[in-house]
């Protein structure tokens, strides 16, 4: 049989018409969709809801689910998971503050102020390492992501409460003489009318969607989640990709940390707790594929504002917190029946690899020279 | 033979399950044309053909596995549809599939009432379960205790263990693929040996086999398929293992032949005393040496289980070797990572294109860049036009069909598929090019394009390593022909060496 009959073969989407156009682009599109409804529903039921201000309010609580819901994205990209944010969140409040306390050096019998870009800076490596932990048990020693990121889960946050005992810093404010203040401009400064942490939150997805579309490591992020073992036999880094998300969760973990204690102007060791779950419901609403390799920064931050703009919106015309518990449930499970939905749709190919007749299985190779 | 007499065989009573001019297929690939099979009752009734010939889907749609496209099954002179396997199952047909399919973490009673336990008052009835699974281990003459793990049975003892299952449902006709590839002599003569006995006592046997010689001491009729369609059927008294590698291969189709009109040059690729342990303390490659000179094509030739596939891995990266050293272009790379290999001039092109040659989530341009992506970096970033038009390039140089670089790699062809995979490490420029069955699953169309792409690159000065199952794939483009077996070089020759010789080195066949 010649080649020419096996040319490429026109996808369903082809040949439905445009009700099915209609509904893949409703599909595509769906966190986009569902935040304007979320938006319009939201208006009509509350006068206070539809203004510039609040919106800028809002926005300013999706930052911190947001830059930990791209960092997440990283990790889900490879097709693991990260519970331990939440926890890595709430260490680098404690973190933070805990420097900004002056740390006693008792040989020398002084007190260092560690200045304010000092304190972030320690605490973004705070959170690299936190990360490299991650990755290093599930790269090299094989541990699964789940079971991983779940120790450091309890490890991180048990530090934390070790760290301060289980109190919370309060004093955040440092002292002028001592040129450590400034600590509440991430949470309170605006720049231009708009919030500090709203505008990290931008640059942050800026520069990692820049990574992931215009970057080799971005490129080695989707085919090593797409398929490992063929990433690798490609001569992509899968090692050293995979310890690297897991580094880069735990820096947006960390930032996420300083600007939610900014806001609070405190640092409790309690921070932060099963914030992880709601970054991983941002990285799903926003299509992303648990499996890896299918998602995008975009996608990522519509899925955080739709959490964020729900669950503010409830609280705007007073629906009870039980039932924003069990609406942001309904959305996600909403959003991952859509996410396999739209998957089996696009995997609908014509199978042209199916005839394949004794396939070896890889096992039984493996055993047969055992057996022989 | 049977395909001549038709309609009128579907009433014979020697016949206990037909297929009659059946098709299939999988988007615009036909795996199978029309054919007409039938098996004899109380009889091993065995299928040859290459790799793709459309065995196993044949044997799918016989165990109501897949559905076919056309035609008809007629059990026992009825027409059926079957719905799915337990539906087969429950008309009793049963399929052992080369992969086995056993839980290893459960025991042998376990696996062989996986699924329909028997019940009790107070919950499955063990103690019922464990008398008919010893009852069977008896019948098969396997001491073999119920209550042992599958995990701890030996490959052979397995294969049982799938038979018993099979006879526990009264499967009157049991369909084995390909069930002594793993086996040692001795379990192929138990086997033989349950074969035979279950034969006596009226169930049918459909066998599937690469080890021609061997199906040849079982089996009672014989038919051969050949590209998706039936070539030849025969009973055992009618036929020699000539007539089947005739009939399997054909006579005609050309695939090409040595390229030639130039020197080779120095030696690319050596390896040297190279051994790879399985992990289990058993050398699946064992102390083997192999020089490659740059535009030498050479082909190794093996059957399963024979180390072909642990040699290209090792020498590739991908699996570490116990021993020896592997020399690229007078470079010892034995210890470099695949990237780094890949970056001096050694790649492989993997058997299995779905589970390691391709990215199914990217499209078909991401896919051929991916190797090469150091060369459209710049600072920082990568550099669109240039990414595009080194995809176009590798697209025209390899004759990929596509509706373009953003097409979904699932959208192509199994051919397609297959270059897209060779263009992907053609881009980076290699001296030395492995291909792990680089044939596997592709029309025979695509194989010759593969091949024509082989012997073209060799003239350019390319090393080529390509490993088949395939006799007919050896003697094609292959300046040298290396038959592995158990992991060690059985046999080296020539581009003009016959096909028996080929076999008889692999141990596939004591003839010739």
């Amino acid at each position: 049989m010649s080649d020419s009959s096996t040319d490429t073969i026109s996808t369903p989407a082809n040949s439905a018409g445009k009700d099915f156009n209609l509904i893949r682009l409703l599909l595509e599109g769906r966190a986009f969709f569902a935040l304007i409804v979320i938006i319009i529903v939201f208006s009509i039921l509350s006068p206070n809801y539809f203004s510039l201000n609040n919106f800028l309010v809002m926005s300013s609580h999706v930052a911190i689910f947001g830059i930990l819901a791209i960092g997440m994205l990283l990790v889900i990209l490879n097709g693991g998971i990260d519970l331990s944010v939440g926890s890595t969140l709430g260490l680098s409040g404690v973190f933070a503050g805990f420097l900004m306390q002056g740390i006693t050096l008792d040989v020398f019998g002084v007190v260092l102020y560690p200045s304010l870009w000092v304190v972030v800076v320690l605490t973004c490596a705070m959170g690299a390492f936190v990360g490299l932990i991650n990755g290093v048990l599930i790269a090299y020693f094989k541990v699964p992501a789940f079971v991983a990121t779940l120790g450091v889960l309890y490890v991180a946050r048990g530090v934390a409460l070790l760290m301060t005992n289980g109190l919370t810093y309060n004093n955040l404010g440092g002292k002028p003489e001592l040129g450590n203040t400034g600590f509440d401009w991430l949470g309170f400064e605006r720049l231009f009318g708009v919030p500090i942490s709203v505008i990290l939150l931008a640059v942050i997805a800026l520069i990692f969607g820049l990574v992931l579309s215009r970057t080799a490591f971005g490129r080695w992020l989707y085919a090593s989640g797409g398929n490992e073992r063929a990433a690798e036999l490609s001569g992509v880094p899968v090692k050293g990709v995979q310890v690297s998300v897991y580094m880069l969760s735990g820096i947006c973990a960390a930032i996420a940390g300083l600007i939610l204690s900014s806001q609070l102007t405190s640092a409790g060791p309690t921070a932060g707790t099963t914030y992880e779950l709601t970054a991983i419901a941002a990285v799903v609403i926003g299509g992303a594929a648990l499996t890896g390799g299918r998602g995008s920064v975009q996608g990522t931050l519509l899925g955080a504002f739709v959490i964020g703009f729900l669950s503010d919106g409830l609280v705007i015309i007073g629906i009870s917190s039980y039932w924003q518990t069990v609406f942001t449930g309904a959305v996600i499970v909403l959003a991952v029946l859509l996410n396999s939905v739209q998957y089996t749709a696009k995997s609908k190919k014509p199978e042209s690899s199916a005839p394949q007749p004794n396939s070896p299985p890889q096992g039984a190779k493996a055993q047969s020279a055992d057996s022989a | 033979m049977m395909g001549a007499t038709g309609e009128a065989l579907a009433f014979d009573d020697n016949v206990v399950l037909a297929a009659h001019n059946v098709a299939k297929s999988y988007g615009a690939v036909q795996a199978l044309r029309g054919v007409n099979f039938e098996i004899q009752r109380g009889q091993v009734t065995t299928l040859f053909g290459e790799n793709g010939a459309g065995k196993s889907t044949l044997m799918k749609i016989l165990s109501g596995v897949v559905t076919p496209t056309s035609g008809s099954i007629i059990l026992d002179g009825n027409r059926v549809t079957f719905s799915s396997s337990t539906d087969a199952r429950d008309h009793g047909i049963s399929i052992i599939h080369q992969e086995l399919s056993l839980a290893p973490n459960l025991s042998v009673r376990d696996n062989i009432f996986m699924g329909r336990e028997l019940r009790s008052a107070t919950g499955v009835d063990f103690a019922e379960e464990a008398r008919q699974a010893s009852a069977l281990m008896a019948e098969l003459e396997e001491d073999i205790n119920p209550m042992t793990l599958v995990e701890d049975l030996r490959l052979g003892q397995q294969q049982i263990v799938e038979i018993a299952r099979a006879l526990s449902v009264d499967s009157r006709i049991l369909i084995m693929d390909e069930p002594t590839s793993a086996l040692s002599a001795t379990e192929v003569e138990v086997l033989f040996k349950v074969i035979r006995d279950l034969t006596s006592r009226g169930v049918s046997i459909v066998y599937i086999s690469h080890h021609l010689e061997e199906a040849l001491q079982i089996t009672d009729h014989a038919v051969v398929l050949r590209d998706g369609a039936m070539t030849a059927a025969a009973s055992r008294k009618d036929i020699d293992l000539q007539w089947i590698v005739r009939n399997m291969v054909g006579e005609n189709f050309d695939l090409g032949r040595p390229p030639g009109g130039y020197d080779f040059g120095d030696v690319a690729l050596s390896v040297d005393d190279v051994s790879v342990d399985d992990g289990r303390g058993h050398l699946v490659v064992d102390h083997l040496s192999l020089n490659v000179r740059a535009g030498e094509i050479v082909c190794i030739y093996g059957l399963m289980g024979a180390g072909r596939t642990e040699l290209l891995e090792a020498v590739a990266g991908r699996v570490p070797i116990a021993g020896g050293t592997v020399v690229l272009e007078g470079r010892n790379i034995a210890q470099q990572s695949i990237a780094q290999r890949i970056g001096n001039g050694l790649v492989l092109v993997p058997e299995d294109r779905q589970r390691d040659g391709l990215v199914q989530t990217m499209s078909v341009g991401r896919n051929l860049s991916l190797a090469s992506i150091g060369a459209f970096v710049r600072a920082f970033f990568l550099n669109r036009p240039m990414e595009n038009v080194l995809i176009e390039n590798s697209i025209a140089k390899v004759h990929i069909k596509t509706s373009g670089p953003e097409a979904a790699i699932g959208s192509l062809s199994g051919g397609n598929q297959q270059k897209v995979v060779i263009g992907k490490m053609l881009t980076t420029h290699p001296r030395v090019l492995l291909l792990d069955e680089p044939s596997r699953g592709i029309d025979v169309g695509a194989k010759a394009e593969v091949f024509r792409l082989l012997s073209e690159r060799a003239k350019q000065g390319l090393a080529v390593v390509f490993s088949t199952s395939e006799v007919t794939e050896c003697l094609s483009i292959a300046h040298r022909i290396v038959v592995m077996r158990r992991g060690r070089i059985a046999a080296q020759f020539g581009a003009d060496v016959s096909k028996e010789k080929i076999m008889a080195a692999s141990g596939e066949s004591v003839a010739a």
